[in-house]
């Protein structure tokens, strides 16, 4: 992160402020909640915004210590996010050796890779290499219930909670340019959005969420709520433009773009955890459930705002 | 393996290893206790049973008590396993478990007086009513160790308790864990109903257990988006 710039002056004062005045206003609403059920409301609101604090200093941290310390954490979080979709998802004793390789030799090789810089390896490590040696491990326990399923599940949460996810902290490696905040502006850009979107749709859905758009999946998912959340968050992305080599009108639609893929990102993981008839991954953020739930959509929006970037934009 | 130890001329109190026991259980399994409609109690004597998948079970489900609980809670396991090598028996004294014979059992070695004779002293048990772990988190048939030692200490409560993913984290037949979540489900505690048979009871006290799965944590946790 590249301190002495203006823009890394502006996002600090801007992050730091938006959560100072959520938290001001947290603690005027305890204060004046007079029924229970608003008590509750204004309660979890201010778990939220707690945890958004722990997050929002966990990820400065992070990129403020380059590309080694944000590798690091991603690692972490995917590790804590692979273990909550293994958690849930059912697997059979067979699949222990399959499992046991996934946590402690394809995770860490993956975000060595992003430490590396290896494009190739990094890109084809688990769609190639680890899909094929999850089903082979799995033969070797003899055991054929479910088996297509249960390889499914395994690679599946590769996939989504460590390919997906080592993207973010690959990102640093791209050569683009402008970079006026250093290589650590495009992470900040798709978290700052992807999460933004989020937010967005969330209070856009308080205020005035009636149509739920896919009611079975996410009851709290409205028409309202994702239309004004998307275009909200699409318009902060715009005005973000500094942070990435994008100029405004790029900024706005890559931010578009990371919105559905990330909106849709929400609704899969969603998806999943109810076919297991449970409504969070875990316990680990208060007020927020598990790793999974704050990142879901992050898993869907990284892979391809890299490739974007990549695509479009990067030198080789 | 632990033979050098009895060498010493002070034989290793292995009391002093169990925070480090309970820290090292709670990071690997990643427990979390609920407790559906029951306290935890120091001042009560009780048998905690539990459907039984890996060895992690007894550690894990004696990690997830409170301390003053704990203290007086023992893991109740077989001695033709564990009692087999100098290591083995070092882990139990570790957890304060109650070595007891499965097999061979006279008059003079039998393990339903050696339990209540604990429970006698004021300490609480942890028993795994199946016998033996099961694989894929099968719940098997209950044996009536459970229904003999309740008659013959009527007044400790029986409490049933679930314990989930422990079979994927450590499964039957392996040696690494992999680092999953899993959950200790603590229930009602519950009695043998006068004039009820064996068979009914244990059928009863697995339904117990089984009826506790329905509170695993995630399945009921209100707002989120």
């Amino acid at each position: 992160m590249n301190w002495s710039s203006p823009v890394t002056h502006h996002v600090l004062l801007v992050v730091f402020g938006v959560l100072g005045i959520s938290s001001l206003i947290g603690l005027i609403l305890s204060k004046r909640a007079t029924t229970d059920a608003g008590r509750a409301t204004v309660a979890n609101l201010n778990a939220r915004t707690n945890s958004w604090w722990v997050m929002v200093l966990v990820i400065f941290s992070a990129l403020a210590l380059g590309s080694i310390g944000t590798t690091i954490i991603f690692a972490l979080v995917s590790f804590l996010a692979l273990r909550e979709f293994l958690t849930v998802t059912p697997t059979r004793s067979a699949d222990h050796a399959a499992l046991f390789v996934s946590f402690f030799m394809v995770l860490p090789y993956q975000f060595w890779l992003v430490h590396t810089q290896w494009y190739g390896m990094f890109v084809i490590m688990i769609p190639v290499y680890a899909f094929v040696l999850i089903p082979m491990l799995a033969t070797l326990g003899g055991d054929v219930t479910d088996f297509l399923e249960r390889s499914a599940r395994t690679q599946w949460g590769l996939m989504v909670c460590v390919y997906f996810i080592s993207h973010i902290p690959m990102l640093m490696s791209l050569k683009v340019e402008p970079l006026r905040m250093g290589p650590a502006g495009p992470v900040l850009f798709l978290i700052a959005v992807t999460q933004g979107s989020d937010v967005f749709q969330y209070v856009w859905g308080k205020l005035c969420g009636k149509r739920p758009i896919v009611p079975k999946l996410s009851p709290k998912k409205t028409v309202e709520g994702f239309v004004g959340g998307v275009l909200t968050a699409s318009v902060v992305g715009a005005c973000m433009f500094r942070l990435t080599p994008f100029n405004p009108w790029q900024a706005g639609l890559v931010a578009l773009l990371l919105c559905i893929t990330g909106f849709f990102g929400g609704l899969v993981m969603s998806a999943i955890k109810r076919a297991r008839g449970i409504k969070d991954w875990g316990t680990l953020i208060e007020g927020h459930g598990g790793m999974m739930d704050r990142i879901d959509s992050l898993c869907f929006s990284a892979p391809v705002y890299f490739h974007v970037l990549r695509y479009f934009f990067a030198k080789d | 393996m632990a033979g050098w130890l009895t060498t010493l001329r002070h034989p290793i109190d292995y009391r002093m290893l169990r925070p480090l026991a309970v820290t090292l259980t709670r990071l690997i399994t990643g427990a979390n206790a609920t407790w559906v409609n029951c306290e935890p109690r120091a001042d009560r004597v009780r048998v905690y049973f539990a459907n039984h998948g890996s060895h992690l079970d007894f550690a894990t489900l004696w990690a997830a008590l409170p301390g003053d609980v704990r203290d007086k809670t023992r893991p109740v396991a077989a001695r033709d396993y564990w009692g087999r090598t100098r290591l083995s028996r070092a882990t139990i004294n570790v957890f304060n478990g109650l070595l007891i014979a499965r097999e061979g059992i006279t008059r003079r070695d039998n393990p339903i007086e050696q339990m209540a004779e604990a429970m006698r002293a004021g300490h609480s048990l942890i028993l795994f009513p199946e016998g033996t772990r099961s694989h894929d988190g099968v719940i098997g048939e209950f044996k009536a160790g459970l229904y003999h030692l309740a008659s013959k200490v009527p007044d400790a409560e029986l409490v049933p308790v679930y314990l989930q993913n422990l079979n994927r984290i450590l499964p039957k037949g392996h040696l690494l864990p992999i680092p999953l979540i899993s959950s200790v489900v603590f229930g009602t505690p519950m009695l043998v109903e006068a004039g009820e048979r064996k068979h009914d009871f244990l059928a009863r006290a697995k339904q117990s257990v089984m009826n506790l799965m329905a509170h695993t944590p995630g399945t009921s946790t209100p707002q989120s988006s």
